[in-house]
């Protein structure tokens, strides 16, 4: 008994130092050589509020569009793709893989007419998106289609998932090896204008406004083309879809592509932004954020995947210049908590399969 | 995402079924008659009246069906034919929905085979036997919820467009026509089935006798040759039950064959033009209502009782 009342009486002495410490830190951001373990810095905030809401809706962006891979897959087969993070570093290496074959040197600076930058921007993209697209579709192919023909429950197909996303991510360690990949930027961020005083860079207007593009492109293409009506109808109700002559196998085919598509979109995107990115394990916490974006905004609604992971990138970005560089994906992942805590379905509810009935 | 946006038109969307509704308002009576025959053309189009009524359009031959040690289905064989209504009856558990679960594919049998125009339904893939010419209701309505009745009905129609998956995406005319000719065959079932004036509802949002007819517009969008209806008076009024009737022998007079399971003797009897009776699995009886209706071995089946009191389950 002594000992825990003794334990206590220490923590109670080391509490109020450690709330002083934060109302220091709320007056005046204290300069100090060792980093307090958390900041409570609302000026840094109030500084960087544009600055990081700009910055967080173009990693948004990027989350957004990985997010609607899980998504899409999510509606279809109720399975969360967890391999999907690494069809994106797939999309990440093509990308990379992309600029080396066009005769670019890891670091060196391109001296190159704008047009032509952009050109080998967007055959870059391209790249990257068919290969994620096919490796999505192959993907399915190899891993989930034969457990779907033996009727395996659908723990198999979650552990599979789980299984693939790690033989895909070790399989490029042992081709390229752990180290990240050269840096090759071929467009560098510059201030275009700014808002409110924050610095807004050509690669974020870029980041954002085609991220926004593809996805009304996705969005009218579930709900407004024949094969959008398809993924819903399967969304819906797989066996009266089938039953309706819906070819279900096509449909499934069809959502991984897309994903995988949009994946490789935002492998663009991000080694753009982050060109040191190309590395093995790179998806993994981008596939985390991503998955959590999907959540977030309700899984299984494309409109929720586009919110949560604008929400995300955004929300983090606060979070880092309040409480402190480290704590930015604590904060992502306590949001995420909070949301499902009061909204179970996520912001937006699920959507592609709702009244399921 | 699922909001029917009528008013956001930016896509190449179809037509409006909005505006179509209220054009449909504003016909004179000339009009509207030009209209309606628009309509029967398009719900029932190029039917095969050439070939001569009354030819076999599907064969059931020997189907037997075991789930574990229970015999849903024992070596149970009948025709449809081409053009009729065949009612298929007989009391609870008797084999009738497994049946049309055969027909359709959801359950395989065991042992015999189902051939319509003599190609076999048996191992053929869902999707394929739509394609190949059988639709179905069922028994418990299993609509697209989050879908509008007319975006339901343009379902059915997938089944029969011709675009292939890259022509789709890139939105080649043909596909964009078969879209065009899609959403106006699909309004053209729904005023066939009568709930044109609920197009643009989710489903989910329709009364129960819509559901209903708009899942039968959902099988006929699919054109199919033989049309299966699981218990479609199921639930419904006298006077629901009429109309029904009335429509299903519309559909027929259109040139569809058509196949029935009901347990409502009034709706049996008074649209079908053959009966088959199943009672624990086997055949008990085929042939004309009349006949049917007075064979002993139907009236033992049905425990004595008249059929004509034997309504509803």
């Amino acid at each position: 008994m002594p000992a825990p009342a003794g334990a206590r009486r220490t923590r109670e002495r080391v509490i109020p130092t450690s709330v002083l410490d934060l109302a220091v830190a709320h007056a005046a951001p204290l300069v100090v050589h060792a980093e307090p373990w958390i900041n409570f810095d609302v000026g840094l905030l109030a500084d960087r509020f544009w600055a990081n809401t700009i910055n967080g809706l173009a990693y948004g962006s990027v989350y957004a569009l990985i997010a609607l891979g899980y998504t899409l897959v999510y509606g279809v087969l109720q399975l969360i793709n967890f391999a999907h993070s690494e069809i994106f570093v797939i999309g990440v290496f093509a990308v990379y893989l992309t600029f080396l074959g066009l005769g670019f040197e890891p670091g060196a600076i391109p001296n190159l007419p704008l047009a032509a930058i952009i050109l080998d921007l967007i055959l870059a993209g391209l790249v990257a998106m068919a290969v994620s697209g096919l490796a999505a579709v192959g993907l399915e192919r190899v891993a989930y289609r034969p457990l779907r023909r033996r009727n395996a429950p659908r723990l198999a197909f979650l552990i599979t998932a789980i299984g693939a996303s790690f033989a895909i991510q070790q399989v490029i360690r042992i081709w390229r090896g752990s180290n990240p990949e050269g840096t090759i930027r071929l467009l560098p961020p510059s201030p275009v204008f700014t808002i409110f005083g924050a610095p807004i860079t050509n690669l974020q207007i870029v980041i954002i406004l085609a991220s926004l593009a593809m996805f009304v492109v996705a969005d009218q293409f579930v709900n407004r083309s024949r094969l959008g009506r398809g993924i819903r109808a399967v969304a819906q109700d797989p066996a009266t879809a089938t039953l309706m002559g819906v070819n279900r196998e096509r449909v499934i085919m069809i959502t991984f592509a897309v994903g995988g598509i949009l994946a490789g979109v935002a492998a663009l995107f991000y080694l753009m932004t982050i060109p040191q990115g190309a590395v093995y394990n790179g998806g993994f916490l981008l596939g985390i954020k991503a998955f959590t974006a999907a959540v977030l905004g309700g899984i299984g609604n494309l409109r929720g995947a586009l919110l949560g992971g604008l929400i995300l990138g955004v929300v983090e970005n606060y979070g880092q210049s309040l409480f402190g560089g480290d704590w930015r994906d604590v904060v992502a992942f306590v949001l995420l908590v909070l949301i499902l805590m009061f909204r179970p379905t996520g912001i937006l509810g699920e959507s592609l399969a709702r009244s399921r009935a | 995402m699922s909001e029917p946006s009528s008013t956001d038109t930016s896509l190449d969307t179809p037509p409006s079924e909005e505006g179509l509704l209220e054009s449909l308002e504003h016909m004179d009576a000339a009009e509207r008659a030009e209209h309606d025959a628009a309509v029967s053309a398009s719900v029932a189009p190029e039917r095969d009246f050439s070939v001569a009524k009354g030819e076999t359009l599907l064969a059931v031959d020997g189907l037997t069906v075991r789930f574990g040690g229970l015999t849903a289905l024992d070596d149970v064989s009948f025709d449809v034919r081409r053009g009729e209504i065949l009612g298929l009856i007989g009391p609870n558990g008797a084999g009738k929905t497994t049946c049309f679960n055969i027909m359709t594919g959801v359950y395989r049998p065991t042992s015999g085979d189902i051939l319509l125009e003599g190609r076999s339904l048996a191992r053929m893939k869902r999707y394929k036997i739509i394609q190949t010419g059988v639709a179905r209701t069922f028994q418990n309505i299993r609509l697209f919820g989050a879908m509008t009745a007319l975006e339901n009905v343009v379902v059915g129609t997938d089944a029969r467009h011709r675009t292939s998956v890259p022509g789709a995406l890139l939105r080649l005319p043909r596909h964009r026509r078969e879209e065009r000719e899609a959403v106006e065959k699909a309004m053209a079932l729904l005023e066939f089935v009568g709930i044109a004036d609920r197009a643009a509802d989710k489903a989910t949002a329709l009364p129960y006798g819509y559901q209903r007819r708009l899942e039968i517009a959902r099988a006929l969008a699919t054109e199919p040759k033989l049309l299966c209806l699981d218990e479609p008076a199921a639930g419904f009024s006298a006077s629901e039950k009429d109309a029904l009737s009335e429509l299903i022998l519309k559909i027929r007079d259109d040139g569809y064959t058509v196949v029935i399971v009901e347990h409502d003797m009034r709706v049996v009897l008074g649209v079908t033009d053959r009966l088959v009776v199943l009672d624990f699995g086997r055949k008990i009886a085929d042939g004309i209502p009349d006949e049917v209706r007075r064979d002993p071995a139907v009236v033992a089946a049905y425990l004595g009782g008249d059929l004509d009191e034997e309504s509803a389950p």
